[in-house]
């Protein structure tokens, strides 16, 4: 412990089934080994490692279902927190929406598992920050920034005879770099399942010069723009557009999706023809689990087509009372583009504004999906093809839905993270018209 | 205030799990082994000695350890039904250490005197390791140890000892209430938290803290299905820091008005009554026309605006750069604050922070690292004169000693500087909301929080609500929605024309108070009277979506 392989999980898993006398018994292991470090003001500021385990055994008599977990893992332990969920099941008011556990399941293998993530230590850690320093000094710069890693396996087993595992490696990096006199700020961030395909001297390189060419920040009037979202600003609007894509909410009538009458926009035509958005465990540049938590596999799964909204994610209880098929929700989601680098977009734009960060997403109105926030450390006007000086930040209020239906054209996609969620996807840099800022801010 | 910490879990690839994982939450347990008092304080006293003996023979020239056991409770209804009720427990050891100028921090779920010694040595490796990236030495403010004392919240009745079926009874009580007065879809629950928290320094402290927090919370939905259209309105409970007395309504603590609103005791069936009268008034209210108007914020909604545009900037770790790359820095710089006369606020705003403040979710009897808490001042008759500093922050402020607001998670997140409760003062004369709203002219009255988004400097924020009076003439002449207002922080405190008198003041709060990477969430609580601000920039959020 902390991380078992599958045929350790697997050994443990049956024993733990072994002493199950309820209708049905699902388990569940969980083991983590991660470490991150944090610095600020051109310093290490706090840092950690945290290793945890833990085993959860889910009873059900009939409708009735209880829970229960422990991180021991003897025989004695096994026992008592099966007839622990046992006795809890018992206890439990009937949950009208309980669905039987699922039987066996065919998951096609995962490469979420990089062994050089794995090796990740401390020293590997105060290194590449030590890196990222120097490159904050040369320019002269104040840097904080943050590097996680971690190394984690999930595996799920059942009475009715399914198993499924999976490993998994991380590593994220984003910074902040700040000109002395704090009049200029720039960040970037990259996070990979590959800790090798990390490059934090680049990741600081691209935060330096965003923090000096963003100095002295001229103020523009709100108003509505074409922008050109760099991939970190556009994954934070587009998250929300995945993750709005339920459909009991739908159907419930309480979500953007939501029509009257009691139907739904799904089959139809709710985006520009240029959107399409997938989730593919598959994906090389974005592999994830092949199996949902509730061990459902994962495949790949059109969202939006042509701008048409072609699946909603079901729950298990959902789909059978709709009575169509319960397609789960990916980690993670591929949103196509083109083949235009970010400065051939610029090239193109004759007057714009480029946004390299949103900051502080929050909904404004469910019903339109509408969003409010901030640009942040890094935003520039564009006028004849070129960045003619840096802009100061401005509050937009947008919705997803309403910014892809003004698509102008869509940029090369890669992999970022949400600085809102952590979430990874594969984001191209979006260009937009009538993008709506409604404020000026003069935060740097 | 932060997202759900599941989106993270589940994009690093550790979604499939069927509890939430998250140690804050932890393992489930039996509502009854809830109550079962934790390990002895003897042993607790052994344990943290092994973690302290450990990390000085690496050589630490600090340690604290925290030994924690944390206890959730949720209770969750919808509609006619039971949704789910958790029971998590979450208990490990965390230790912080100073070697070689640097601090290390490592934590274990076995508490065990090897896992225990194992991890201390960890955290000094990881210390040594961070002192290779040049930099100033740790200075820590001095802190006399306080031997072997212990504190408890203030409680009646600790909400672990109601059993479930009644927490579900009245909760389908609410729920039943509400589906009769015509709403679609109704959300209810019963949160609890119980933090047993162990202490220990090499400063000779040995504090043993029970804190109790609990939050009940609901949430009314109604669909025009012929239009499409729907709307909601949340419960005007805050999260205290209390037990279940909570839910137990005294006259004397309802306020009323336009509508009832609650000050340390909450009647939820009442409440949920005109929740569901509310927001049938939401569906046919009028469109805000966008404008300049008069804000008066009831403290159900100003709690949200005095956290966002108040506390954070003056948290110190921001002011310094330590949130840089996160939650970002403040432009309450220390040029400001040194000049002794930038005007944050009009000379009607008094804003103090107190951790040890009554009912509140931040009250605690000694801070993460084993402090006692204090109650200062931050911006006194508008001039901003403080900022809130921990241990190693306080000599760059000239402080002699800590003010006693470091905070972790749990026991396997660092502690570091989080805010206390942060609260505006009530007005100094007597004055009345209904006297407030005579003397507006064209104004808007908004009561419950709702959306809310500020910069990472804290100037611009814009916030919405749950409920909005429209005032005309010195009347309310009904209800508006599709309203938020933006401004500008200084501008908006310096707005501030009338605050009502203390017969009006409450706390609000939230649990979710976000900073950090990793991120880890904070528990306060924001008091205030209601309050007037002129001229603010109203604008219309309601838009077209095909």
């Amino acid at each position: 412990m902390p991380i078992l392989s599958k045929e350790q999980a697997e050994t443990l898993l049956k024993k733990v089934l072994h002493y199950s006398t309820a209708d049905e018994c699902q388990v569940s292991l969980y083991g983590s080994d991660a470490g991150n470090i944090r610095y600020a003001r051109n310093a290490a500021s706090t840092s950690g490692g945290v290793s945890l385990t833990q085993l959860a055994v889910s009873s059900t008599f009939g409708k009735r279902n209880g829970i229960a977990t422990i991180n021991e893992y003897d025989d004695a332990s096994l026992e008592k927190v099966v007839r622990r969920a046992e006795e809890l099941a018992k206890l439990a008011p009937e949950n009208p929406e309980y669905i039987s556990i699922l039987g066996p399941q065919e998951y096609a293998d995962s490469v979420t598992f990089v062994p050089a993530t794995a090796a990740v230590d401390p020293k590997y850690r105060a290194d590449a920050v030590q890196q990222s320093l120097q490159i904050s000094k040369d320019n002269k710069l104040t840097t904080a920034g943050f590097l996680e890693n971690s190394t984690g396996f999930n595996a799920l087993m059942n009475s009715k005879g399914l198993f499924a595992y999976n490993a998994a490696t991380n590593i994220n990096f984003n910074v902040t770099m700040r000109t002395a006199d704090g009049q200029g700020s720039g960040y970037a961030t990259k996070g990979y399942n590959d800790a090798s395909k990390l490059d934090v001297a680049a990741v600081s390189r691209y935060a330096a010069s965003k923090a000096t060419s963003a100095a002295n920040a001229k103020a523009i009037e709100p108003g509505k723009y074409t922008v050109i979202l760099e991939p970190a600003a556009g994954i934070v609007l587009l998250e929300n557009l995945y993750f709005g894509l339920d459909a009991r909410q739908a159907d419930e009538g309480r979500s953007f999706l939501s029509k009257t009458g009691g139907k739904t926009r799904l089959g139809e035509k709710l985006v520009d023809e240029r959107v399409n958005i997938y989730s593919d465990p598959h994906y090389p540049e974005l592999p994830t689990a092949t199996w949902s938590d509730d061990g459902r596999p994962l495949e790949k799964t059109t969202w939006i087509e042509n701008g048409v909204v072609k699946n909603l994610a079901y729950s298990r209880y959902w789909a059978e009372k709709q009575k169509v098929k319960a397609v789960p929700q990916g980690n993670g989601f591929i949103m196509d583009g083109g083949t235009a680098s970010l400065e051939e977009l610029i090239k193109d734009t004759e007057k714009g504004i480029l946004v390299t960060r949103l900051w502080y997403i929050r909904p404004v109105d469910p019903q339109t999906l509408l969003y409010t926030g901030l640009t942040r450390d890094g935003t520039f006007y564009i006028e004849n093809g070129e960045i003619k000086y840096p802009v100061k930040n401005l509050r937009f209020n947008e919705s997803p839905v309403i910014m892809l239906n003004n698509l102008e054209a869509l940029g090369k996609p890669e992999r970022t993270v949400s600085g809102e969620t952590n979430m990874h996807a594969i984001v191209p840099p979006l260009k937009l018209r009538e993008f709506t800022f409604t404020s000026l801010s003069d935060a740097i | 205030m932060k997202r759900k910490d599941f989106l993270q879990w589940s994009a690093m690839g550790l979604g499939a799990f069927m509890l939430p994982n998250i140690p804050a939450f932890g393992r489930s347990i039996d509502p009854l082994e809830a109550l079962h008092e934790g390990i002895d304080v003897k042993l607790k006293k052994e344990l943290s000695d092994v973690a302290l003996n450990a990390a000085k023979a690496k050589g630490a020239t600090y340690a604290d350890v925290r030994i924690g056991r944390y206890l959730n409770q949720f209770v969750l209804t919808r509609e006619t039904r039971v949704q789910n009720v958790a029971n998590t427990e979450s208990y490990g050891v965390g230790i912080r250490v100073i070697a070689n100028g640097s601090w290390g921090f490592a934590a274990t779920n076995k508490v065990t005197k090897e896992d225990i010694a194992r991890t201390a040595e960890r955290a000094v490796a990881v210390a040594k390791a961070n002192s290779r990236v040049p930099a100033d030495p740790v200075q820590l403010a001095p802190q006399k140890g306080y031997g072997e004392v212990t504190w408890k919240t203030p409680i009646e009745q600790s909400a672990f000892a109601v059993p479930v079926r009644d927490k579900v009874d009245l909760l389908l009580k609410v729920n039943s209430i509400a589906l009769q007065g015509g709403a679609n879809f109704v959300n209810s629950g019963i949160f609890a938290s119980n933090e047993q928290k162990y202490f220990a320094s090499t400063d000779g402290s040995y504090i043993d803290q029970d804190i109790h927090r609990i939050y009940p919370q609901f949430n009314v939905t109604k669909i025009d299905k012929a239009s499409g259209k729907f709307e909601t309105r949340a419960s005007f409970s805050s999260p205290m820091g209390m037990g279940y007395e909570y839910l137990t309504p005294t006259p004397e603590s309802k306020v009323s008005g336009l509508v009832t609103r609650y000050k340390d005791r909450y009647d939820i069936l009442e409440d949920v009554k005109n929740a569901t009268a509310d927001v049938t008034q939401k569906m046919t209210a009028k469109s805000v026309e966008p404008g300049k108007y008069d804000l008066l914020l009831d403290p159900s909604h100003l709690w949200l605006t005095i956290h966002e545009s108040v506390a954070h900037p003056t948290e110190l770790d921001r002011v310094l750069g330590y949130e840089a790359n996160y939650a970002g820095t403040s432009f309450l710089t220390l040029d400001k604050w040194r000049s002794g006369n930038f005007q944050f606020g009009s000379k009607l705003v008094n804003i103090v922070a107190d951790k040890a403040q009554p009912h509140s979710l931040g009250a605690v009897g000694y801070d993460d690292e084993g402090v006692a808490p204090k109650k200062w001042e931050l911006i006194k008759d508008g001039v901003l004169v403080n900022y809130q500093a921990i241990r190693d922050q306080a000599h760059i402020i000239g402080l002699k000693e800590s003010q006693g607001c470091c905070y972790a998670q749990s026991w396997s997140d660092v502690q570091f500087q989080r805010m206390p409760n942060v609260s505006l003062q009530p007005g100094k004369d007597t004055l009345s909301v209904d006297d407030m709203i005579k003397n507006i002219k064209k104004g808007i009255y908004i009561m419950g929080n709702g959306s809310f988004s500020i910069d990472q400097q804290r100037y611009n924020f814009q916030f919405g609500g749950q409920t909005f009076y429209e005032i005309s003439e010195g009347k309310v002449v009904g209800m508006l929605k599709d309203v938020a207002y933006q401004a500008n922080t200084r501008e908006f405190w310096n707005s501030c024309t009338a605050i009502a008198d203390k017969r009006d003041y409450r706390l609000g709060g939230a649990f979710n108070d976000g900073k950090g990477q990793p991120s880890q969430s904070n528990a306060v609580s924001h008091g205030s009277s209601t309050a007037r601000f002129d001229g603010v920039n109203v604008i219309n959020t309601a838009r077209k979506i095909g």
